[in-house]
């Protein structure tokens, strides 16, 4: 390299050590959640290549239930505008977020228990797991969506515990990087949805 | 969120007590020393296994003391059977590609330098991080379990290929419960090196120091960064591909276990699964897995010459330009690992090409060691050494995969003794002559005290002699015909081999021997060694700036500001033989 001298400008970033490592990690942990679907998703298209593919019939509720997980995309993102605009103004009141997160916690809940009826209606006409291949498929797809989406309630939960406590400090990113990942959720769902439908 | 939040004065308090301190700790550095313990240990259990297996081979009808009492089935009155010799392949080949190639170079020595040398107090999330050893450790603690378990480890190789690997115990010893232990153990291993890459990549974006610019980062740190960019993606792979193995085993589901199969007469209950597809999944990370391997060697064996050389490379730029090469080509390959699976013909010739093409970047990051060496005053140390011990292991063995990267060399050479002798040379070794580089280098800092050099010099040239005694013949037994994994030659067309075997044996009992040398070094030195002072090798980087070793917030409060690049050695104008990266002393351009 070549001999360079270098004053470094004041240039700090708005967002400081921490919540800029928090930032960026969130997006890495989704490149790599994009990349464990994608490997799923190829696994899918050689094993249709068997020649043993047996379509089924996606129980209706599934798309219900996208629709659920859908409202909840808009809920999370008003519980984190509701924090940002807070934090902003410099009130820091963080009540207000709170029954945005629980209608948020609400409708994801609701949608892991609709995933667990559509199971109930696959097994009720006699498609398990290791029925074939198709059905094997649907359950690891929606049984991996479904505990990665636990994830985020899990941080649903822990966000609705920060905003009740009258203690304690609440760091804006968290609301940011979780609604980043709750879409995140529900973009990857509507793929699942696609390749479902248009595979299985 | 455009807020600034108000941080604290570092990302977790100073830890108090033992569990907290060398734990559970949230330190970077106590993470980075437990990675490496963990591929210390896994190392000799790996080196002990290919003992026994050479041990095997030469004299298969002798008895190992003992051993029947670890596996009275495997090595019944202490005569390893075929199968066990197996079982000790499988194992050495996990150990040493996960816990060890994996673990020291790259979550190792990564974990302890890398925020040190951008200039942060610690990773972006480090209880992310102690999870992620924690999982490590757990997936290393369910691996050896298989040793204790009746049906013992399994017999598949460190592949696993399907269907054998997916059928269950109807496939051989180790294939019931043994080959469930490696699958979930890879997976758990998976999870913790997703959560490193995770915490490598945030740290290297955004925990940079004031004035540490991405080009200002040391050869190695970059060699983390796009390493962990390449674990990222290769583990989020092959954690699918465990968890449906897993599946196939345990749920009766059909991934991998074709229609038909009927194994030890019986028909499996299975229907339309494809064995190429684990293949698929498993090289699309195996491949990488290379990489991940040896760029964190390259790294850190790029930033101990140029220590020694005391001047630039001729160009850390295209250094670090090809290594990205490396990684982007990377996933491009995985295919040359399965020319004669029964791929299309065709497939072959694309993943060929690329394979092919690796050999560009790689010898142009050779070219410039080669060329920055020449006429360089290099200072003799045991770090050095294994520097230039591992230029030359690169060279020899990255000669040998231009021949396995072409189709039609490869389909005769599959499967034998020159494939073994290949990757050995150029991922194996290579990859631990970087280890014992950067642990000669680095020990001084992390402990405090210093290595012995004699020691280190004679640990050095018999490794140095012995791995070219070892794994140079392979290459000829695999021209000749010798096949890989068969557990004895004795009474077949390869008895003529046996001498040439015996040679190796012995050179890998000697150069394993040799081995406790660098053992009882560390040992010894880290207790009764020579005080190490701040920064003996007058070496630049920031990790020399602060004391040895350093303390558990590194700066001590204070925020280094990044003043050069990282490797002014020999500059004009300069006061002294080197200028610090943090050192405000104006330089005269050029």
């Amino acid at each position: 390299m070549a001999t360079t001298t270098y004053s470094p400008t004041d240039s700090q970033p708005r967002l400081v050590g921490r919540d800029r490592g928090s930032r960026s990690g969130i997006w890495v942990g989704i490149f790599a959640i994009t990349m464990s679907f994608a490997a799923f998703t190829s696994a899918l298209y050689v094993r249709q290549g068997s020649g043993d593919w047996a379509h089924i019939v996606l129980p209706g509720i599934m798309y219900a239930n996208t629709v659920i997980l859908l409202i909840s995309s808009l809920t999370m993102e008003m519980s984190r505008r509701t924090i940002a605009s807070s934090w902003r103004s410099g009130v820091r009141e963080r009540g207000g977020a709170w029954p945005w997160l629980a209608a948020t916690l609400v409708l994801g809940l609701a949608f892991v228990s609709g995933q667990y009826l559509a199971w109930r209606h696959l097994a009720a006409q006699g498609l398990y797991l290791a029925t074939n291949s198709n059905s094997s498929f649907f359950y690891v797809f929606t049984a991996m969506h479904a505990l990665h989406l636990l994830g985020g309630i899990a941080a649903l939960i822990y966000l609705m515990g920060r905003c009740a406590g009258s203690h304690g400090t609440v760091r804006p990113i968290l609301f940011h990087n979780t609604a980043v990942y709750w879409h995140f959720m529900g973009v990857l769902w509507l793929y699942l949805l696609l390749v479902i439908c248009t595979r299985l | 969120m455009e807020e600034t939040s108000v941080q604290p004065a570092h990302v977790h308090a100073p830890p108090e007590g033992f569990i907290r301190k060398h734990v559970f700790s949230l330190d970077h550095k106590v993470i980075g020393k437990q990675y490496y313990g963990l591929a210390l240990v896994a190392v000799f259990m790996g080196m002990t296994l290919s003992w026994l297996m050479r041990f095997h081979l030469v004299w298969p009808t002798a008895k190992v003391p003992g051993l029947d009492l670890l596996s009275p089935a495997g090595a019944p009155g202490g005569i390893i059977t075929p199968e066990y010799y197996l079982s000790l392949l499988t194992m050495h080949g996990t150990l040493m590609v996960f816990f060890v190639l994996t673990n020291a170079p790259f979550a190792g020595f990564g974990n302890y330098f890398l925020p040190i040398q951008i200039g942060a107090e610690d990773m972006a999330f480090p209880r992310f991080n102690m999870m992620s050893f924690w999982a490590t450790l757990a997936a290393f603690l369910v691996l050896v379990l298989a040793f204790f378990i009746p049906d013992g480890p399994p017999i598949s190789g460190w592949t696993a290929y399907a269907p054998l690997s997916a059928v269950g115990k109807d496939a051989g010893p180790g294939l019931g419960w043994g080959q469930s232990l490696w699958a979930i153990s890879i997976a758990v291993f998976c999870i913790g090196q997703l959560l490193g890459s995770l915490n490598f990549i945030a740290t290297t974006l955004d925990l940079r120091a004031k004035g540490m610019t991405f080009m200002r980062m040391p050869i190695c740190t970059w060699a983390w960064f796009i390493t962990s960019c390449i674990a990222l993606l290769a583990f989020a792979v092959l954690l699918p591909a465990c968890l449906l193995l897993l599946l196939d085993r345990m749920a009766g589901t059909s991934f991998f276990i074709p229609s038909g199969l009927v194994v030890s007469d019986r028909l499996q209950n299975h229907a339309g699964g494809s064995p190429l597809l684990w293949q698929h999944l498993f090289w699309f990370f195996g491949h990488p897995e290379v990489y991940i391997a040896i760029l964190p060697a390259v790294g850190i064996v790029s930033h101990v010459l140029i220590t020694s050389m005391r001047k630039p490379m001729l160009s850390a730029k295209v250094l670090i330009y090809s290594m990205l090469s490396i990684g982007f080509l990377s996933w491009m390959v995985w295919g040359h690992h399965m020319f004669v699976s029964g791929m299309n013909p065709f497939s072959s010739l694309l993943f060929s090409f690329p394979t092919l093409t690796i050999t560009i970047p790689a010898t142009i990051i050779t070219l410039i060691w080669l060329g920055s060496l020449y006429g360089a005053n290099i200072q003799i140390t045991s770090a050095s050494l294994f520097a230039l011990g591992f230029v030359s292991m690169f060279v020899s063995g990255g000669v040998s995969g231009f021949f396995l990267a072409q189709p039609s060399i490869d389909i005769y050479l599959h499967a034998t003794y020159f494939v073994v002798g290949h990757f050995h040379m150029v991922m194996g070794v290579a990859a631990i002559f970087g280890i014992l580089s950067g642990t000669y280098f680095w020990f001084p800092k992390m402990s405090g005290r210093m290595m012995n050099e004699t020691l280190g010099k004679l640990h050095f040239w018999i490794t140095f002699v012995g791995t070219y005694c070892i794994f140079m013949p392979f290459h000829y037994l695999g021209i000749v015909g010798n096949i890989r994994r068969y557990s004895s030659f004795v009474n077949d067309f390869m008895a003529p081999l046996m001498p040439l075997h015996k040679f190796v044996s012995i050179a890998a009992f000697v150069t394993g021997a040799a081995q406790f040398i660098f053992l009882y070094n560390l040992i010894h030195s880290r207790f009764r060694g020579k005080p190490a002072p701040d920064n003996p090798w007058n070496a630049t980087s920031l990790e020399w700036s602060i004391p040895s070793p350093p303390p558990w917030d590194n700066f001590g409060g204070k925020h280094p500001v990044i003043y050069h690049d990282p490797y002014q050695y020999g500059v004009k104008g300069s006061k002294g033989d080197f200028v610090m990266q943090d050192s405000p002393e104006q330089l005269a351009s050029g």
